[in-house]
């Protein structure tokens, strides 16, 4: 475990216990009524979903950036968050998300769809140019889709939880979500971590990393599969959090010798944390209704991306 | 014995046949476009012929698992490109990857061939371009392979860190591995290889010792300057008229 795994992991373990007792309502555990059911039924199922969805997200970005050797990628680019987005909306849009258990399961088909689309454009050339442009076009194509689910929508009621819906949040969030994404994150996390040392070849380009022996085509889609499960599970159980996979990389990378292979452990263990933090912070803030989750981490993201910007415009990137 | 047998590659390669010697330098030249560095690339085992084929040492390199061919093929592309900036020992760590084991005596052994054993622990992105190419070389040499293939790797440096860099390829090849350069420099090639190899228009033209394969008459066939070698063995320069 390297010194930026270590330096979350103990935030992580600190931030824990303080996201219990912070909500809406204080929990003081000797006085409060039902203290103990509050917490096992409402607010640990929600800071694990946190952990889990962050954990996901900046795991995805940490080797997003590495594959594509830019620091301003994002997990998003390869369209599978806008993917499992258009199956969640579609979800409501019929009405089945009803039932618990379907929209989230559209939302992971919808993910794998992407998935499958990319396949088929850009499959076996593996290049990494044409699997961008690819990934921009499967967004831009659930982009529009999820924008016609909208602006058709039978009723007002399901377009305002489209809408609501799209804005990421882990309000109201059970256990049930929990058992359904932590399994396929992890997962995710050990095909993204498996693929680490690949990625380091990436540094000098893709010519010298074949060179070196790596099948560019396997590691381009253990890089689909780790993002497709790690981001595709987040937004079946979280909606769209943006900006967690393009900061966290960024927060951890003067911790470690910048190698990628690096930066996957501990940029999952501070995804977690930054979820877990920017979500209890939302539910502290002193609101008539919550500040919805994905607003919020947009609403620190986009000056985070402008500071980055600037940073790189002076070439200190 | 690297060779290639017929080997052809969409229009930029006809029916190529070569054979590469360990222990010396070779130098491919040719004008832009004749297929320098597709050829390079595809005896480094990047490119699928379309035809013909490669040889390493008797058997058809596209058989060799590329972890066994990277061991024995060390690749040095033109781009200088570092994407993270990582610690020149961490890149040039990576020439290990084929062999999956972090030996720290032939990274030890590379960077002191190249003089960077004061550098190790600076960060890639703060070097010279001069700098750079000799920690580029130190991963390939890093691998320990039996042949060195680099795309043109004087091109950015200035004449005194050119020469500098042909030094630690020579001490590679009386290491005996085999050394082949991409080359524009005509003069660097008649100096400073042992044999060249001229291709036109994806044809072989020729296969020589420098002093008959870039003669008067293939400079004025291929690269359609008339031109002439003046001074001594080893240090000709090339005046054109």
């Amino acid at each position: 475990m390297n010194r930026a795994s270590l330096v979350f992991a103990a935030l992580l373990l600190v931030a824990i216990p303080l996201s219990l007792f912070a909500g809406r309502v204080w929990i003081d555990p000797a006085s409060t009524p039902n203290a103990a059911l509050i917490v096992a039924e409402l607010r640990l199922p929600r800071a694990l979903l946190a952990i889990v969805v962050g954990a996901g997200l900046g795991a995805a970005g940490a080797a997003m950036q590495g594959y594509l050797r830019n620091p301003l990628a994002d997990p998003g680019l390869f369209g599978i968050a806008p993917g499992g987005a258009l199956g969640a909306v579609i979800a409501l849009w019929f009405g089945y998300a009803a039932s618990a258990w379907l929209l989230p399961l559209f939302a992971l088909g919808g993910a794998a769809g992407a998935m499958a689309l990319l396949a088929a454009i850009a499959g076996r050339t593996g290049g990494i140019a044409l699997f961008t442009l690819a990934g921009l076009m499967v967004a831009s194509l659930a982009g529009a889709l999820t924008a016609l689910a909208i602006s058709m929508a039978p009723n007002a009621f399901a377009m305002s939880q489209i809408v609501l819906w799209l804005n990421g949040a882990l309000t109201d969030r059970s256990w049930r979500e929990v058992w359904l994404a932590a399994p396929l994150v992890l997962l995710g996390i050990a095909a993204l971590w498996h693929a680490g040392r690949s990625l380091n070849a990436l540094t000098l380009g893709e010519p010298v990393a074949r060179s070196l022996g790596i099948d560019t085509t396997r590691l381009l889609w253990l890089l689909v599969a780790g993002i497709g499960l790690t981001v595709g599970a987040g937004v079946a159980v979280a909606g769209i959090i943006g900006f967690v996979g393009l900061i966290v990389p960024h927060l951890v990378r003067p911790l470690t010798d910048r190698r990628p292979s690096q930066l996957i452990v501990p940029s999952a263990l501070a995804g977690a944390l930054l979820v877990l933090v920017a979500d209890s912070v939302v539910r502290v803030l002193p609101l008539v209704t919550e500040l919805r989750l994905g607003i919020a981490l947009s609403l620190l993201g986009a000056p985070f991306f402008l500071g980055l910007l600037l940073r790189m415009r002076k070439g200190t990137i | 014995m690297l060779a290639t047998k017929d080997l052809t590659l969409g229009n930029r390669l006809k029916d190529v046949n070569c054979a590469l010697k360990p222990g010396i330098i070779t130098a491919i030249c040719g004008p832009n476009g004749a297929g320098k560095s597709t050829l390079l690339q595809a005896m480094a085992g990047l490119l699928d012929p379309d035809a013909g084929h490669i040889e390493l040492d008797g058997g058809r390199l596209y058989d060799l698992p590329p972890k066994e061919r990277a061991k024995r093929i060390g690749y040095l592309p033109q781009s200088a490109e570092v994407a993270w900036d990582v610690p020149v020992r961490t890149l040039v760590q990576l020439g290990r990857m084929p062999h999956g084991d972090q030996l720290a005596e032939p990274v030890d052994a590379a960077l002191a061939a190249l003089d960077l054993a004061p550098f190790a622990d600076r960060r890639a992105q703060s070097l010279s371009g001069g700098e750079t190419a000799r920690v580029l070389l130190a991963r390939v040499l890093a691998g320990e392979p039996d042949w060195i293939l680099a795309d043109e790797p004087l091109a950015a440096l200035d004449l005194g860190h050119q020469l500098d860099l042909l030094r630690h390829l020579r001490r590679a090849a009386d290491a005996g591995a085999g050394v082949v350069l991409v080359l524009h420099d005509l003069a660097h090639a008649m100096n400073h290889a042992d044999r060249v190899i001229v291709l036109d228009r994806g044809a072989l033209v020729a296969d020589a010792p420098p002093e008959s394969a870039l003669d008067d008459v293939t400079i004025l066939d291929v690269w359609g300057v008339a031109a002439g070698w003046v001074g001594e063995s080893g240090k000709r320069a090339l005046v054109t008229a």
